[in-house]
C-alpha cells in the first residue's frame, strides 16, 4: 500500500543568523550520494594499499601486489605491480604454454613433425607468426617474394635446394647470391646473344641465330656461364646458381615484361649488370634452434620439396 | 539545526515501504507453481548428472575454458553462435507475442525479479508475520523483537542470495567440485567475484529495491507498454460496475451477508437451504446498492494491500502494474464473501470494457500484429529446431590462400593452395578424408594428410595444393572439395573453391 502524494519537507538552515535575520540554507547532498562518496574513499584506500600509489622519497609506494617474472637473461625478478612486469609475466606464461610443443619440435625429425596432424597445426600457426615477424618483410606475408628482389618461397624452384636440410642450412647460415656484371668483359652483341640463348632455353621467343651464337658463348671460356649455371643451364644448387630453363624468374622480371622483345631485354639487363643483392641474413643466434626448426618445416610446407 | 522557513517540494520521492498481504486464489496458485517450477529447474539443474566420455558428468555445463557449451546430449561450440542469435530472437518475439495477447504476463509471472521478490516476501511473511504485524514491526522502536526478526529476515535473504549466486556459478564448472573448492578457498577468483556480485545484487534487487527495479530500472516493462492494443487482455478494474453512478461504498454494518459461497456449496439439504438464503440476501443487498446508484466495489482496499508494486488498480491501467493478478484474487475473495459476482477486477480488454455491451473477455488473436509475431515465432523456432536436428558432426572452413593467389611452377604449371580447417563436434575422435571433384586425378596434393584424425572438440588444419597445367586452367574456374567422415558417408560436405591463374579474371 502506498501513499502517492509528493512528499514535501521543510528546508533546513545552517542555524546561524547574521545581521539579525540573514540565514543560510542547508541543502544536504542526497544520502545515497554521500554514501557512494564514502564508498569510493574506502575503495581508494584499498586500491592504494594493493597497487602502486604515492611518490615517496626517490621512489614510490609499491603496494602489496607483486609481480614475479623471469627476464630475458633468465633472472627471476619480483617487482611491485606494473604493467610492464605484468606483460613479462604473461610472456613467461605464454612461453611455458608453448614449451611442450617446442620440446616436441626439438625431439622429432622434420618428417615426423610434418606427419603429425597436431604438430602440423602448431607449425602452421606458430610458423606463421614467426614468419610474419622475421621473414615477411622481404619474402612477403604469404612467402610469395618480389620478382627482382626476394625469392618466391611458394613455388617449386629452389636456388639452394628445397629439402628440409637445405632450408635449415639457408636459415642458419644465410645466403649470398652473386653474379658478375658481364658488360665489363663482353660486348653488347655478345650479351644480346646470351640473352637470346637463355630465352630459348626457357621456352621464350628468340632470335634463333643469336641464340646459336649465345649457345657457343655460354659454353665458352670467354663468358664461362656454364661454370655456375651448368652445361645444361639448369643451375647448380650447391652455389645457388639458378636454373635458367624453367618458367620461374627471380632477377629478370620476365613475367611482367610486355612482348617478346622486352622479355629478352629483361634477361639482357641482368647479364649486363650482374647482381650482388641476393643476400639472406643468417638467423642462427637471432632465433632459437627450435624456432628455426619450426620455420624450416613451415617454409617447406609453403612449397618445398626439391 | 533550526526548523526551516518555507516548504520545498523534494526533488525525488523517498520510497514508501510496501507490506503486501498474502492472498489465496487461482492467480496466487499459478504464481506459486511457476515459482516452484522455476526454482526447481534453476537450483537443481547444475546437479543433474549426465554421462559423458570427455567432459564432467553434468547435464548443463558452460565450459568456458574449453570453449564449448554442454547442454544434455548436445555440445555447442562458439561457431554455433547463430543458435544463440536465433534463441534471443525467439525470446524477443515471444515476449512481443505474449504481451500483445495478455499484456505483461512475463513481468507478472515469469520474470526473475518477480520470482525472487515473491520468494523474499514469502520469507518476510514467514518470519515477521502477516501485513499488520509487519507494519507494526516497522513502526516499532528498535527493540529486541525487531532486531531479531529483521535480522533473521535479512540473514535468510542473504543466504538465498548467496545460493542463487553459487548456483549460477555452478553452471560454469563441475558443480560438486566447484562447491568444495569454493568453500576450501581453491576456486578461481572469477567464481568468488561472480558469487559476491550476484549475492549482493540479488539481495539488493529482491530484498531492498523490489518494485523500484520494475518502475525505474527495467526497460522491458516500459517498452512492453507500446505493445498493448485495445484488444490486449490486461488486469482491469471494471469501473462502470465498481463505481456505479454514485461511486464505491463500504457495506453498511449489520447487513450480515458475509458467508462464503464456496463453503455453502455443500450438497446437504441444510446447506442448500442456507445458500438460498444467503444468495437471496446478497442479491437483495446488491439490488439495494444498485438502486441507490452505488457501485459493487465495497472499498475494502484489499486489492491495494496485496499489490507488490503498491498501486491502486482502481485508478486504471498504469505503467507500474506488472499484471501479477493478485488483486484479482483479492477482489474475488471479497466478492465471494459478500456473495457478489466475481470479476470486478479481471483480465479484460480496454475495448471490451469501453463498449456499451461488454461481453465475456476472451483472447482476440485475429490481429495483424499477433499473427505476424506468431508466424515469426513459428518460423524461427522451426528453423532453430531444424538447424539443431540436422547439424553435422563437424564444421569445416575451406579458404583459398590469397598470398599469393597462384604460383607458376618451374615447368609452367599453376598451383593454388587452400587451407582446410575441420572441427570435430562429435563426442569421439573421428577420421576424415578429403577428396576433390572437378579436377583431374592426382592434381590434388594434401601433403601427408589425405586422411586426418581429429580429437573431439578439436580442430585440424590441412594444407591442400592443386596443380594444373596452363591448358587445364583455360576453362576451369573452380572445383569442389569434399570432406567425408569415415564410416559416415551421409555426412559428407562439399565446398566449392576457386582456382586462380595468371591473367585470369573470372
Amino acid at each position: 500500500m502506498s501513499d502517492q502524494k509528493l512528499q514535501s519537507h521543510t528546508v533546513q538552515t545552517t542555524g546561524h543568523a547574521w545581521d539579525g535575520d540573514l540565514q543560510e540554507y542547508n541543502n544536504p547532498l542526497p544520502t545515497w550520494w554521500v554514501y557512494t562518496f564514502y564508498a569510493t574513499v574506502v575503495f581508494a584506500l584499498i586500491y592504494w594499499t594493493i597497487y602502486p600509489s604515492w611518490p615517496f622519497g626517490k621512489g614510490w609506494i609499491g603496494g602489496l601486489s607483486d609481480v614475479t617474472y623471469v627476464n630475458s637473461e633468465g633472472v627471476t625478478r619480483t617487482h611491485s605491480w606494473n604493467t610492464r612486469a605484468l606483460y613479462l609475466a604473461d610472456q613467461n606464461e605464454a612461453v611455458a604454454a608453448q614449451k611442450p610443443y617446442f620440446d616436441k619440435v626439438d625431439s622429432m625429425s622434420y618428417q615426423q613433425i610434418a606427419n603429425d596432424p597436431e604438430m602440423n597445426g602448431f607449425i602452421l600457426s606458430a610458423g606463421k607468426a614467426l614468419f610474419a615477424d622475421n621473414c615477411a618483410p622481404c619474402h612477403q606475408a604469404g612467402g610469395q617474394g618480389v620478382v627482382g628482389f626476394f625469392p618466391n618461397l611458394t613455388d617449386d624452384d629452389w636456388l639452394y635446394g628445397g629439402s628440409f636440410e637445405k632450408i635449415h642450412e639457408t636459415l642458419v647460415q644465410g645466403r649470398r647470391g652473386y653474379m658478375p656484371a658481364f658488360s665489363e668483359v663482353l660486348a653488347a652483341d655478345q650479351i644480346d646473344a646470351l640473352a637470346n640463348y637463355v630465352a630459348s632455353q626457357a621456352g621464350l621467343a628468340n632470335d634463333a641465330a643469336k641464340a646459336r651464337a649465345g649457345d657457343a658463348l655460354f659454353h665458352s671460356e670467354t663468358a664461362a656461364c656454364f661454370y655456375c649455371h651448368g652445361v645444361d643451364a639448369k643451375g647448380r644448387k650447391e652455389i645457388g646458381a639458378p636454373n635458367l630453363t624453367d618458367k620461374v624468374w627471380l632477377w629478370a622480371n620476365v613475367p611482367a615484361a610486355e612482348g617478346d622483345e622486352s622479355k629478352v631485354v629483361a634477361i639482357r639487363n641482368v647479364i649486363a649488370s650482374g647482381l650482388n643483392k641476393g643476400v639472406m641474413p643468417a638467423w642462427a643466434g637471432r632465433l632459437s634452434p627450435e624456432q628455426i626448426k619450426v620455420l624450416t618445416v613451415y617454409v617447406h610446407e609453403l612449397g618445398g620439396g626439391l | 539545526m533550526q526548523q526551516g522557513l518555507e516548504d520545498q517540494v523534494a526533488l525525488y520521492q523517498k520510497r514508501i515501504p510496501i507490506f503486501t498481504r498474502s492472498v489465496k486464489g487461482s492467480f496466487r496458485r499459478f504464481k506459486t507453481s511457476v515459482l516452484v517450477l522455476a526454482y526447481a529447474i534453476y537450483f537443481l539443474l547444475p546437479w543433474m548428472p549426465w554421462s559423458r566420455a570427455d567432459a564432467p558428468s553434468q547435464a548443463l555445463l558452460f565450459d568456458l575454458p574449453g570453449r564449448r557449451f554442454l547442454i544434455f546430449g548436445l555440445t555447442v561450440y562458439p561457431q554455433d553462435v547463430i543458435w544463440l542469435a536465433l534463441l534471443l530472437f525467439i525470446a524477443a518475439i515471444l515476449l512481443f507475442f505474449v504481451t500483445g495477447l495478455v499484456g505483461r504476463a512475463f513481468c507478472g509471472y515469469f520474470c526473475f525479479q518477480t520470482l525472487w521478490t515473491d520468494f523474499f516476501i514469502w520469507i518476510e511473511y514467514r518470519i515477521q508475520g502477516e501485513r499488520p504485524a509487519r507494519v507494526r514491526l516497522y513502526r516499532q522502536a528498535w527493540d529486541r523483537e525487531k532486531v531479531l526478526k529483521l535480522g533473521a529476515t535479512h540473514a535468510a535473504w542473504l543466504l538465498v542470495s548467496f545460493w542463487t549466486g553459487m548456483t549460477f556459478v555452478a553452471y560454469f564448472a563441475y558443480a560438486p567440485e566447484l562447491v568444495w573448492d569454493f568453500f576450501t578457498g581453491q576456486a578461481a577468483a572469477a567464481a568468488y567475484i561472480t558469487v559476491a556480485v550476484l549475492t549482493f545484487s540479488t539481495y539488493a534487487a529482491a530484498g531492498l529495491m523490489r518494485e523500484q527495479i520494475c518502475t525505474y530500472v527495467c526497460p522491458y516493462g516500459r517498452f512492453q507498454s507500446v505493445m498493448y492494443e485495445p484488444e490486449t487482455l490486461a488486469v482491469h478494474y471494471d469501473a462502470r460496475r465498481g463505481e456505479g453512478t454514485q461511486g464505491r461504498a463500504v457495506v453498511r454494518a449489520g447487513r450480515g451477508i458475509a458467508l462464503e459461497r464456496r463453503k455453502s456449496a455443500r450438497a446437504d439439504a441444510v446447506a442448500t437451504e442456507r445458500r438460498h438464503q444467503v444468495l437471496s440476501q446478497s442479491e437483495r443487498a446488491l439490488a439495494d446498492r444498485r438502486n441507490q446508484g452505488i457501485g459493487d466495489c465495497v472499498d475494502c482496499g484489499l486489492c491495494v494491500q496485496v499489490c507488490p508494486v503498491g498501486i491502486d488498480i482502481r485508478d486504471g491501467l498504469q505503467y507500474k502494474c506488472i499484471s501479477c493478478g493478485l488483486c484479482i484474487d483479492a477482489c474475488n475473495t471479497i466478492m465471494d464473501s459478500f456473495g457478489f459476482p466475481r470479476g470486478l477486477i479481471r483480465y479484460d480488454s480496454e475495448k471490451n470494457l469501453a463498449s456499451p455491451q461488454p461481453v465475456k473477455a476472451g483472447l482476440h488473436w485475429k490481429r495483424l500484429k499477433i499473427i505476424g509475431y506468431g508466424v515469426a515465432l513459428v518460423l524461427m523456432s522451426g528453423y532453430l529446431a531444424y538447424s539443431v536436428a540436422t547439424r553435422g558432426s563437424f564444421d569445416r572452413a575451406v579458404t583459398q590462400i590469397r598470398q599469393p593467389l597462384y604460383v607458376v611452377l618451374s615447368d609452367g604449371d599453376i598451383r593454388n593452395r587452400y587451407q582446410i580447417r575441420i572441427t570435430n563436434k562429435a563426442g569421439e575422435a573421428q577420421r576424415y578424408r578429403i577428396t576433390a571433384t572437378g579436377i583431374p586425378p592426382h592434381a590434388l596434393d594434401l601433403g601427408n594428410f589425405s586422411e586426418i584424425t581429429i580429437k573431439p572438440g578439436h580442430s585440424g588444419l590441412v594444407q591442400a595444393s592443386v596443380r594444373l597445367t596452363p591448358e587445364q586452367t583455360e576453362t576451369l574456374r573452380g572445383f569442389e572439395l569434399t570432406i567425408t567422415p569415415l564410416g559416415r558417408p551421409e555426412e559428407a560436405r562439399s565446398e566449392y573453391v576457386r582456382f586462380d591463374r595468371p591473367g585470369g579474371t573470372p
